[in-house]
């Protein structure tokens, strides 16, 4: 990582304000992503993270409550105004969404949904132009180019998220999210869709975030990986040595827990994790793993633990792990 | 046989979905589903005929009396009609089938041909019909675009709730009211709307005296139509947008860059629009006969007067012929409307 | 409740499905109660039914005698008089007894020919939906022929057919037109509700096709009937206006308490327009039957469209 960063958050928090409450989803979040930098976002559904993609585009409804400061390329987004917004909207971050959902038009063909960016952003592009870089930006995800003639529900669930892919680089962003790119997607074809993607940050020089539930996936595609729980990153660090030494407990659940020699403890933490992610709405008193730790102790109820270093290049939020060296 | 490894496995994934459809075989598809739905609407045909038939039958009364009705026959004719009249019931149906449109028969209080009576009352309510459903259409649409766009604000509520009375209100009462209103005039309001028919007496419809005419004539009972057609229209369009509001494309729309009025222009509002579709074709079909009592209060003389006085006079051969015209209308325009969702929805499969 | 949870055992399975039906009618309530245009349609449903009620006993029945009215002058003016707040109509009758006996052919009408519809539009429709052939087939042809037949010259011609001595003719003539509407919902929902694993599983299991229909379709199918039906009250009841406002409904003169047919809102602006009240700016013969009309379609369509939403919680507010 050299330089600035592409993509900056400083403690970020953002609270949706629903009719029955208030709902903290990101509660002072910090994360930097250099140029060329892959960085994973793991956690369970409802920690926050799809919430945090939000916040970079400025995504999210209007009722929402935001404070801290998100950079891209240095400017900060809250600050801008909504002309200077739209175009750092695709221009200079975009967003690759789930392409098995409904994230494309379906009455619209996909040639005209992807030139749809290039002719806000480019005000001189004649559609003639546009549809040629339509054409390049398929090949770029290795779709044959007639495919811009298709509708969405003629695509496969791989092939779509193509061209959310293809979608995402129409304006070379500096920043690319990508929200659960393999999710609901076969095996072979997430490995096809995780290597495009780790080539397109290399290439181009792009900091990219990768959200996802399965770590598996962000293990070897990622440089580093950030574990989210209840809005909070419990845990940051370099992604292989992360994924072989854990240090905080959730992060070891996660993992799926086969013993590690010589850790007594380990045997004790389930292979599976028992009980819920907490409601954001409703979120226990100090740590707020907690009810669901197996190092839980009386302190944990009342300590707000934050991320704190604990080795080399690796940060985690366990007043247990603090205490000794990072590793066990 | 190609070589399979990964890059290619999406490939032989498309061509077992089947090819990307081009436009030709989409024409074709077409063309197929159109003489389907044809078929289909000659089965319902057939049944309206049967109904049409035998519902008339069993109107009370003498029959031969009433399809002699006003008109000066011969002795021969009028025994050649109680011949036919007594026949049994099957081989009056036979007949009858062979000419549905009964292109012969006499409308017994005008002592005219029943369908040149048809005639020439059909253009009058082609041009109320025709002002109502346009300016229904174009309001209750924008209403409810705007309606579900900014769903919850002020125009929003203050709308649904106008709407909603619209939806429970009577038309014929609203034309009375606005008689009251514009043609009598009460308190505030100017009475200079006529109450009655369609075009001054003695002037010629083509001529531009004549149009102006019309168009006086025909604002008040098309705008109590309107007012209630378009309660439907707005009321189904804020639905359709409401439902669009959730779905994720938006999302994408937003953070290409687009602006507000572009998102919901080009994205939210043709996907909303499809239900609506429908609902305007099959609409039409409806109204044809549907106009009934505004022509009543308004003394239009239109199609929907003309039942009314076929009813009240029990003339049976123009009751018949109407009966059958209507229906027709709705099948055709059932017809017209599945065509359309099919043009416009790609998704749909033809 | 505490012996259930102490002896849990003991009671049998329909006792256990009984209770759990109380517990969630009376949280579909509470959610039904929350929503202010659904309580605000009920309470001028309850309006309108007190009215009918008691008519006779704030108006009495003499007031609708033409007969025993002929003192007062034709279209009187509104006045002080209690009975004549709204003046008179064309026969000199007080307007105000005549909107309050009108409530009555109004509301039986509607509801009663609106049952009759549920009633066959749910039978055809499930049986549409289940049956697969030539019966099923059938069934739903039916249903889309109707569909096509104009309803307005369809409801009058039977009428007229018919004859209109009598309110239940009216309500018989709505109730065999305003199925299809029902059926066609009904044929969806049966068609969804029998694509679950659990009804493959029970035809498994050796479920008759009547078993099948009475307790896993037509359990699920009710609820949207319900608020299918509610709507449909509303169509039906300006269904009726119109049949009475084009001389086909029953104009008797009421002679006492219990009667329920005669005078009709839709009547009064059929003498309404006959009389030229418009033309003559008589007002309060015109505007209040229309308003009552209104009034009664509107509750009915708030709290259907209410019903929808609590059924169905995507739709959201509105």
């Amino acid at each position: 990582m050299s330089g600035t960063p592409v993509l900056e958050m400083r403690d970020v928090f953002l609270t949706y304000h629903p009719p029955e409450g208030p709902v903290p989803a990101v509660r002072g979040v910090n994360l930097s992503v250099g140029a060329g930098e892959v960085v994973g976002v793991a956690g369970e559904s409802g920690c926050g993270k799809s919430t945090l993609i939000s916040t970079v585009l400025r995504l999210f409804p209007t009722s929402a409550k935001v404070e801290g400061e998100v950079l891209v390329d240095g400017e900060n987004v809250f600050d801008m105004k909504w002309n200077r917004m739209r175009a750092v909207r695709w221009g200079e971050a975009a967003v690759v969404f789930q392409g098995a959902l409904h994230s494309l038009n379906p009455i619209q063909r996909i040639g005209k949904q992807l030139a749809e960016p290039i002719m806000i952003h480019d005000k001189g592009a004649s559609e003639a132009s546009a549809m040629k870089r339509v054409r390049e930006l398929l090949e770029q995800v290795n779709l044959p180019a007639r495919h811009a003639n298709a509708y969405p529900h003629q695509l496969s669930g791989g092939q779509k998220q193509r061209v959310m892919i293809a979608l995402a680089l129409t304006c070379d962003p500096k920043v690319l999210l990508c929200d659960e790119p393999t999710t609901a997607l076969d095996v072979m074809v997430q490995a096809q869709i995780l290597d495009l993607l780790k080539g397109i940050a290399r290439d181009r020089s792009m900091g990219m975030v990768i959200i996802s539930h399965d770590l598996s996936v962000l293990s070897t595609n990622c440089d580093r990986i950030a574990i989210m729980y209840a809005g909070r990153i419990v845990e940051q660090g370099d992604a292989l040595d992360l994924f072989e030494h854990p240090a905080h407990p959730y992060t070891r659940a996660l993992m799926g827990a086969f013993p590690t020699i010589g850790d007594e403890t380990s045997r004790y933490a389930p292979s599976g994790l028992p009980g819920d992610p907490p409601f954001p709405g409703d979120l226990p008193s100090g740590c707020s793993f907690h009810p669901r730790c197996p190092r839980a102790t009386e302190e944990c109820k009342s300590i707000d633990v934050q991320l704190e270093p604990v080795g080399p290049s690796r940060k985690a939020a366990c007043i247990h792990v603090m205490e000794g060296a990072g590793t066990v | 046989m190609a070589q399979i490894n990964p890059s290619n496995i999406e490939s032989l994934d498309l061509a077992r979905k089947g090819e990307v459809q081009r436009r030709p075989s989409r024409v074709a598809g077409l063309s197929r589903f159109t003489g389907r739905r044809l078929l289909t609407g000659l089965g319902t045909l057939a049944f309206v005929l049967v109904v049409n038939f035998f519902i008339f039958q069993l109107l009370p009364g003498d029959p031969l009396a009433r399809y002699k009705g006003a008109r000066e026959i011969s002795a021969e004719d009028l025994q050649k009609l109680r011949e036919e009249l007594d026949a049994p019931i099957w081989e009056q149906f036979f007949n009858y089938l062979k000419d549905p449109l009964q292109l012969d028969s006499f409308s017994t209080i005008q002592g005219k041909h029943v369908w040149d009576v048809i005639w020439a009352a059909l253009p009058w309510t082609l041009c109320l019909l025709g002002t109502a459903t346009i300016m229904a259409t174009i309001i209750g649409i924008w209403i409810g675009i705007r309606a579900g766009w900014k769903r919850g604000s002020r125009f929003d509520r203050v709308s649904t709730g106008v709407t909603l009375f619209l939806y429970a209100t009577p038309e014929f009462w609203l034309g009375l009211i606005l008689i009251l209103l514009f043609s009598t005039g009460v308190w505030i309001f100017p009475g200079i709307f006529p109450s009655s028919s369609a075009i001054d007496a003695g002037v010629s419809p083509g001529s531009l005296e004549g149009i102006i005419s019309i168009a006086y004539h025909t604002i008040l009972p098309a705008a109590a139509l309107a007012a209630v057609y378009l309660a439907d229209y707005s009321l189904i369009m804020r639905a359709s947008m409401v439902d669009e509001l959730g779905q994720d494309y938006l999302t994408t729309a937003r953070a290409k860059g687009l602006m507000d009025r572009a998102i919901r222009r080009n994205h939210a509002v043709p996907n909303a629009s499809l239900p609506t579709i429908t609902l305007i074709f099959l609409n039409i079909g409806f109204v044809i006969g549907g106009a009934i009592t505004v022509e009543t209060v308004f003394s239009y003389p239109g199609l929907g007067l003309l039942t009314w006085d076929a009813i009240q006079n029990q003339d049976l051969p123009l009751l018949q012929a109407l009966f059958l015209l209507f229906s027709v209308s709705v099948i055709v325009f059932n017809i017209l409307a599945d065509i359309a969702i099919a043009i416009v929805d790609p998704r749909i499969r033809v | 409740m505490t012996t259930e949870t102490a002896e849990p055992v003991t009671r049998s399975p329909r006792a256990i499905a009984w209770s759990r039906r109380r517990t969630s009618t009376a949280r579909f309530l509470r959610n039904f109660a929350s929503y202010r245009t659904g309580m605000f349609g009920v309470g001028i449903l309850v309006f309108f039914v007190l009215v009918a009620l008691t008519a006779p006993l704030i108006f009495p029945v003499r007031l609708l005698n033409p007969n025993l009215n002929l003192d007062n002058e034709s279209l009187c003016h509104p006045s002080w008089d209690f009975y004549y707040w709204l003046g008179c109509d064309d026969l000199g009758r007080s307007v105000m007894a005549e909107l309050a006996w009108g409530a009555r052919p109004s509301l039986i009408v509607g509801i009663t020919a609106s049952i009759i519809a549920m009633v066959i539009g749910t039978l055809v429709g499930i049986a549409s939906g289940h049956f697969r052939g030539l019966f099923g087939g059938s069934m739903e042809r039916l249903t889309d022929w109707f569909l096509v037949l104009p309803f307005v010259p369809l409801v009058i011609v039977l009428q007229a057919v018919l004859g209109q001595t009598s309110i239940w003719v009216t309500v018989l003539v709505l109730g065999i037109t305003s199925w299809p509407g029902t059926a066609r919902l009904v044929r969806a929902q049966t068609l969804s509700v029998e694509a679950r694993p659990y009804i493959e599983r029970a035809k498994v299991l050796g479920n008759s096709d009547w078993a099948q229909m009475t307790h896993h379709v037509l359990p699920n199918v009710m609820p949207l009937v319900i608020a299918n039906t509610t709507l449909t009250v509303a169509i039906v009841v300006l269904s009726m206006t119109t049949l009475a406002f084009l001389g086909l409904f029953d104009d008797s003169i009421p002679t006492s308490a219990f009667e329920v047919g005669g005078i009709s809102w839709g009547g009064m602006l059929d003498a309404a327009d006959g009389s030229g009240a418009a033309l003559l700016g008589a007002w309060w013969f015109l505007i209040p039957p229309g308003l009552c009309v209104i009034a009664v379609v509107l509750a009915f369509t708030l709290i259907g469209r209410t019903l929808e939403i609590v059924l169905n919680p995507r739709l959201g507010s509105d």
